[in-house]
């Protein structure tokens, strides 16, 4: 703090003025009861409750009795890393990755849009675009999908009305990314995903590209910048930290949901499925704590280098 | 933003406003479809077109008891788990915009993990405390699950605001002789009233909607979103 002290003649004027200076003076004490609460929230009660189900991870399940042995082992893990539950580690990760990319690169150029061109009528009502997706419910907007992407459902009639029914039958061949139909598909629930978490990417880049200062685009263009090399070498990397805020969030989303795998798409397990199924049906809590132990070491890292990236002061 | 900045930005090429319009219509696009198939005679199909349209859906709901206290047990999670995540968030805010000290980096990680460790994480993690400690399952257990992943969308509103507030003006405010609660009261908090709301409303919003640590923290109680799972999961009613 740079405030000049307080003049030590000046009279105290009343109990608050005191109290007030009190804290004035001792901005330690200040600080420590500011942070008392918000601290045993989050220390106490959320990585306290981390650590607890963490703790969990290192019991096993006697093969025998089917019960829980809280003894420290390290069978969980061996039963972690099979070859069908890294494919499943793989695939959630593959699954994220894939959805991050694509929704940056759609969100980039609407955020662009909004921030340098629309005008500020249509900004409003672009933001409110943006929003109103939001407004409604996660599952609706879920469901909606299935809607669309069903047998019968929009998009198969749209392309029967193109008469291009064959298209959409062939991308359905494709045997990684196909299958029944779209909404059995896992480039149906790549749809959905992407749908779901972009308004998370576009308000980020948005934010950033706003942040922009336009004296150094103005700048690099006195320079003799020709604009397309002004966005490359300065709008791009000073909104890159934006991109990278909004990836934590489409990448972290996609990492943990169950429903739109469970909603959409054919029955092969996503992280969040598996935890959930050994959690809640067959009771398998370790090696549950085990599974979630992969998205808390993947986001742990993943924040540690965003934050190098300058992405914290763009969330 | 004043408007009048955007004045010489040129303008924007035709590919950048096809992508733009298209993305909008892609997010907006299922919102239509939600709108369509509320009135719709199906309850069960996924046809399309609808084979025909009725407000019969919407009477139906009205006479819906669970409906209505899945509505108002998500709306009184969503104002406490609002309020408690404005207090701690703005209080982190405040302690840590510019003052250094230890353990601060630690902190501004451990604020933004709720939110970006995915939701299972969090709903796994407190059902293990709920269970181990052998507390019931109430409206506060459901509070806890979601205070925590909205403390962070206050926060990053709030210290967003304050970067941006000028020193000077605290400063001038001590100067004046007036007591830290005067110009808390009267500079400060007027200056991050907005970002207060911005986030108290994006936490609302998030916490109204929430499903997955909902779903963990909630044993048999229905907010909303659990309630429409519910239903759509036994295809009675239509949305």
């Amino acid at each position: 703090m740079t405030a000049l002290q307080p003049s030590p003649s000046a009279p105290p004027r009343s109990f608050l003025h005191r109290v007030g200076s009190y804290f004035y003076a001792h901005p330690n004490l200040t600080l420590a009861l500011m942070l008392l609460l918000p601290v045993v929230w989050l220390v106490v009660v959320y990585l306290g409750s981390i650590s607890a189900m963490m703790v969990q991870s290192f019991f096993y399940i006697d093969d025998f009795s089917g019960r829980i042995v809280r003894e420290f082992s390290l069978d969980t893990y061996q039963e972690l890393f099979t070859p069908s539950n890294i494919d499943i580690v793989l695939r959630t990760v593959g699954m994220a990755a894939a959805v991050t990319v694509v929704s940056a690169l759609i969100a980039f150029p609407l955020a662009y849009y909004m921030a340098r061109y629309a005008s500020y009528r249509v900004r409003g009502l672009l933001f409110l675009g943006v929003m109103l997706p939001l407004w409604s419910s996660y599952i609706v907007r879920v469901y909606a999908w299935k809607l669309i992407l069903a047998d019968e459902g929009i998009v198969t009639w749209f392309f029967n009305v193109l008469g291009a029914g064959g298209i959409l039958d062939a991308i359905l061949a494709i045997p990684a990314i196909g299958g029944r139909s779209l909404s059995f598909s896992f480039l149906g629930m790549f749809i959905v995903f992407v749908y779901i978490w972009l308004p998370f990417m576009i308000l980020p880049i948005n934010a950033a590209l706003e942040r922009v200062p336009k004296s150094l685009i103005e700048a690099s263009g006195d320079l003799g910048a020709k604009p397309r090399a002004t966005f490359m070498n300065v709008i791009l990397p000073l909104a890159f930290p934006g991109v990278i805020a909004g990836s934590i969030f489409t990448f972290s989303l996609t990492l943990g949901d169950y429903i739109i795998p469970q909603v959409i798409g054919n029955s092969s397990y996503f992280i969040g499925g598996v935890v959930y199924v050994h959690y809640g049906t067959s009771g398998n809590i370790p090696l549950a704590a085990a599974f979630t132990v992969v998205p808390i070491v993947i986001m742990i890292g993943y924040l540690l280098i965003a934050r190098r990236l300058g992405a914290f002061n763009a969330l | 933003m004043p408007s009048n900045k955007r004045t010489s930005w040129g303008k924007a090429s035709l590919g950048l406003k096809a992508t733009a319009v298209g993305a909008l219509v892609f997010l907006n696009f299922p919102v239509l479809v939600i709108f369509l198939y509320a009135f719709t005679t199906e309850s069960a199909a996924f046809t399309f077109p609808p084979p025909g349209l009725t407000t019969e859906w919407f009477v139906k709901i009205f006479d819906r008891p669970d409906f209505w206290r899945a509505l108002g047990l998500s709306f009184q999670v969503a104002l406490i788990a609002t309020t408690i995540a404005i207090v701690l968030g703005s209080l982190i805010a405040l302690a840590s915009y510019r003052r250094s000290f230890f353990g601060r980096e630690v902190l501004s990680l451990v604020v933004v993990l709720p939110i970006a460790l995915p939701g299972i994480v969090t709903g796994i993690a407190l059902r293990s405390s709920i269970s181990l400690l052998g507390v019931d399952f109430s409206i506060w257990t459901l509070v806890i699950g979601h205070a925590t992943f909205c403390i962070v969308t206050v926060y990053n509103n709030v210290i967003a605001r304050l970067r941006r507030l000028a020193n000077s003006q605290i400063e001038a405010s001590m100067d004046l002789g007036a007591t830290s609660l005067q110009t808390f009261r009267y500079v400060i908090l007027p200056n991050i009233a907005t970002a207060l709301l911005a986030g108290g409303f994006l936490a609302f919003a998030l916490s109204f909607d929430e499903v997955i640590v909902t779903t963990f923290t909630a044993g048999q109680q229905q907010t909303l979103p659990i309630w429409i799972f519910s239903q759509l999961l036994r295809r009675v009613t239509a949305p």
